[in-house]
């Protein structure tokens, strides 16, 4: 399978993940967008891991999946402050720093 | 028509399908049972790529656990349809042509850098060979990272906590 | 232990006087105050008899540095001073004059107030007369020279709260500035024509130069042009000589100090000193001379009809000052640098004697009010009666050997000019004319005034006895300068003649042939013509005032328009005001002020700020809030980013 299928593939779901980030108004729905985002990062490393055969790809993906778990974790926890807060889940109405 | 091209290709249509139905779908929690969706089909890519190990990791962990967490607190926020605002203009149009444009150079420049020397033998990665790794040459970051997930556990705790 | 070796101190006492006078003097009383100013005038003037002694018994002249003052590369100045016979004459002439006028002046000024600052400024003003006379490079005779003329600005100005006086004391600082311009560059321009400031330096180099005749102008007549202006502001020649009568406005005795004895005199003290560099530039000598000449009888025309008698005095200085540059222009720097000290004597003590006479009549200064004070004050009178007889070239006082000389150089000297001397003929007919009219109208006739209202009385002894001693010189002194057919030997030009030598050589080369050679005849008839016009002069003023007094008002009547223009100085100031002072005003308000500054400067400065506030104001639109939005932000910057990135790697590939 040439690598340049993963890597095309990865390009894609990335590209999704940003209209995705872009277009949803769900606080929630973004989060999962960059997580989208995350995955399609974590195939290409792992696609140039075997095409390079080297493991140090995959210890990236390893840190980028406990990151990314460290990241959620946090950031799901703000949003909950958020909703309390301001009632809603949408990311528009979280406005008040502006000029 | 072997195997690998066959799964290849229909575990990707899967990936793009459910990504496509977490911009798609209204409900949040459609969004998160689709992108559970794609990490699935992604961990079979790794087993194809010769990533047990990741595969692994990625249904565990990822899938697991932290999407479990997604859905936790979508429910626990009880989470609906959301209003269809618009207050910017700039992603309302912009967006889309940005979007497209970015993955098209993302591909461009994937493609060609892969274009490179040809992929050396298929070692089966195995996990000896990973921990190995892991443990000698990356073992800074790797505890590094245990310090981060205790920040990250104390943030979590100290911010939802309620006021008392 | 030379002074010489310690020229310094002669500089260093009057400043001292200044600087106690000027920071202590307020709180000090009267006789405090005269007693450290005349002090430090006094003890100079004993250091410069001091310096004069020693210099007379062989103390060598070379200049002696103190201390270097300005180095930038090449160009270096020191604090260095000098002493050779020419500044020996002007050390005594400042000096001494100097120091009867200041002992003068504690009479005169003992009831105005500010008398402290006055005597601080006199004394700095001695300072700085001092260090220009002493100087041995151009530079520090410019200190002296812009030294001079900030004390003249503040002494004119002395009565700053009236508006006259402030104004008199900025047009003459402002026009002598015109002039000092043109000196600027000519230092400048020997600077980089020489590579020194020096005067041996100079003097030694220009020496060597071929003298720029006809048709081959070169550097040192430019150096010599520039020079001179800077003498036409500074000595009141035309057309720069307007400040002059303005500067009446001060009090009398910085008249009589600054702008008769010694101050006004600096111009021709330069130019006599710059002797070498003049003569080798005879298209400049004959400038001067033209415009000397020129001068003095301008001016001569002028004081024959003003009624104010400092005005009158001040005309006067105009025109005898253009006798001495006519004397250097024709080469005869010995004879100017005579007439100078001569001057000095009979100027200084006609404007202390018109001070005495106003002190006397209560301040009034117009001579239409006076008449018959003769046997009121008799010592002014007869001071005053002796410094007119110098000035109108009487035989045997001062003032007839130094004119007579300066008339003789002129038709018959090196660089003779008929025309020049004719001028000066007429021009020393009118003095004796305008100046026996000063004499007859304040003294002689009857009373035209109050003799109830105004109590005319003698001045202190303070005022009378510097009087009594300038009366003595102006008398006397010159018999320094006798010619060869008197029993005198011209004892003044010998003793000047080394530092003219070198000159009086070039001068002796250029001599065209056909000059008729100096007979004593020729000098007999030359004197003889001197004495008839002046004579001349004395009766027709005689006739004027004293027999026929209505003569003048029919004249003035019937010659109603030369008459009008005289009065009104020939609207020279009028013409001024309207060629060159309203325009300059005009492009003042108009176009530096309200474009320039206005418009160009704080545009600039404002425009600055509005752009920024400007560009602020629209990039802060980023700042929506909205999350979305700098999602969408991102996103792009990722776009920009990776295409960076990507193409610096190729490029680097």
């Amino acid at each position: 399978m040439p690598t340049s299928y993963y890597l095309g593939l990865s390009a894609i779901l990335f590209g999704l993940g940003v209209v995705a980030f872009l277009f949803k108004r769900n606080i929630i729905t973004i989060f999962m967008a960059i997580e989208l985002m995350l995955n399609a990062v974590n195939l290409a490393f792992v696609a140039f891991s075997q095409a390079l055969g080297q493991l140090d790809g995959q210890v990236f993906v390893f840190f980028v999946i406990v990151v990314a778990a460290a990241e959620a974790a946090v950031g799901l926890a703000i949003v909950m402050l958020i909703a309390r807060n301001r009632q809603s889940l949408n990311v528009e109405r979280v406005n008040l720093l502006k000029f | 028509m072997t195997l690998p091209i066959v799964v290849f290709f229909l575990f990707a249509g899967i990936a793009v399908v459910g990504a496509i139905a977490l911009i798609v779908a209204r409900e949040p929690i459609h969004s998160a049972l689709s992108l559970i969706l794609v990490m699935v089909s992604l961990a079979v890519l790794y087993l194809l790529l010769g990533a047990e190990f990741i595969a692994a990791v990625q249904i565990i962990v990822y899938a697991g656990a932290i999407m479990v967490l997604f859905v936790f607190v979508i429910m626990l926020l009880n989470a609906g349809v959301e209003e269809r605002t618009n207050f910017s203009r700039l992603a309302k149009y912009a967006g889309l042509p940005l979007a497209v444009f970015l993955a098209i150079e993302l591909g461009y420049w994937l493609v060609r850098g892969s274009q490179g020397p040809a992929p050396a033998a298929v070692s089966s990665a195995s996990t000896r060979a990973l921990s190995q790794l892991l443990f000698a040459s990356f073992v800074l970051p790797f505890e590094l990272t245990s310090i981060l997930i205790l920040i990250a556990l104390l943030g979590a705790v100290v911010l939802a906590r309620k006021e008392s | 232990m030379l002074l010489l070796d310690h020229l310094w101190i002669v500089l260093a006492l009057p400043l001292a006087g200044a600087g106690l006078c000027g920071l202590f003097g307020r709180r000090w009383s009267q006789t405090l105050v005269n007693s450290v100013a005349v002090g430090s005038v006094s003890l100079t003037f004993l250091a410069v008899l001091e310096v004069v002694r020693e210099f007379m018994q062989g103390a060598p002249d070379h200049a002696r540095s103190f201390f270097p003052w300005m180095m930038a590369g090449p160009f270096r100045v020191d604090f260095a001073l000098q002493v050779d016979q020419l500044t020996v004459v002007m050390l005594l002439v400042v000096a001494g004059v100097g120091l009867l006028i200041h002992i003068y002046s504690t009479g005169y000024m003992a009831h105005e107030g500010g008398y402290y600052r006055f005597f601080s400024y006199m004394n700095l003003f001695m300072f700085f007369m001092l260090t220009l006379v002493l100087s041995a490079n151009l530079v520090l005779l410019f200190v002296g020279w812009e030294g001079v003329g900030l004390c003249s600005y503040l002494l004119i100005g002395f009565f700053f709260r009236k508006k006259s006086a402030a104004d008199a004391g900025k047009k003459a600082f402002i026009v002598t500035r015109i002039g000092d311009f043109g000196f600027t560059l000519g230092v400048l321009l020997a600077f980089r024509q020489f590579h020194s400031v020096d005067y041996h330096a100079i003097f030694s180099a220009a020496a060597n130069m071929p003298v720029e005749g006809v048709g081959h102008y070169g550097v040192l007549t430019a150096i010599c042009l520039l020079l001179f202006a800077g003498a036409v502001g500074k000595s009141a020649q035309l057309p720069l000589y307007v400040w002059l009568p303005d500067a009446m406005e001060g009090p009398t005795p910085v008249s009589a100090l600054i702008h008769a004895a010694t101050m006004v005199t600096a111009g021709v003290y330069m130019v006599a000193r710059m002797n070498v560099l003049f003569v080798h530039a005879p298209l400049a000598l004959t400038v001067v001379a033209v415009v000397g000449a020129v001068t003095a009888l301008f001016a001569a025309t002028i004081a024959l009809v003003q009624t104010d008698i400092k005005k009158v005095l001040a005309y006067s200085t105009v025109s005898q000052l253009g006798y001495m540059f006519l004397a250097c222009g024709v080469g005869a720097f010995s004879a100017g640098i005579f007439h100078l000290m001569t001057h000095a004597f009979f100027k200084g003590l006609l404007f202390l004697a018109a001070g005495s006479v106003i002190h006397a009549m209560g301040g009034e200064q117009d001579m239409r009010r006076m008449g018959g004070l003769r046997t009121k004050i008799p010592v002014t009178y007869w001071t005053m009666l002796a410094a007119t007889l110098a000035i109108a070239g009487t035989p045997g006082f001062s003032g007839f050997f130094s004119k007579d000389e300066i008339l003789f150089q002129s038709f018959a000297g090196p660089l003779a000019n008929r025309a020049l001397w004719a001028v000066g003929l007429a021009a020393a007919l009118l003095t004796s004319f305008y100046m026996f009219r000063l004499l007859f109208l304040t003294f002689h006739g009857a009373p035209r005034y109050d003799e109830h209202q105004t109590h005319v009385h003698e001045s202190p002894r303070s005022m009378l006895v510097p009087l009594v001693i300038l009366a003595i010189l102006a008398t006397v002194g010159g018999w320094l300068a006798a010619p060869a057919l008197w029993r005198g030997a011209n004892h003044f030009d010998d003793y000047l003649d080394p530092v003219f030598a070198s000159a009086n050589a070039v001068l002796a080369m250029s001599q065209p042939l056909n000059l008729p050679a100096e007979t004593h005849i020729l000098e007999i008839e030359l004197m003889a013509l001197a004495v008839a016009i002046a004579l001349v002069g004395f009766l027709v003023a005689w006739w004027f005032y004293l027999r026929s007094p209505r003569t003048p008002e029919r004249l003035a009547a019937s010659l109603h328009a030369p008459y009008e223009l005289l009065l009104h100085k020939y609207y020279v100031d009028e013409i001024y005001a309207f060629l060159i002072v309203r325009p300059l005003l005009w492009i003042s308000t108009n176009v530096l002020w309200h474009f320039v500054d206005t418009r160009v400067i704080d545009g600039t400065v404002n425009g600055v700020a509005h752009g920024a506030r400007g560009t602020g104001g629209r990039l802060r639109q980023i700042q929506s809030g909205n999350a979305r939005s700098y999602a969408a932000w991102v996103v792009f910057g990722a776009v920009l980013f990776t295409g960076l990135l990507m193409g610096l790697l190729r490029m680097v590939r």
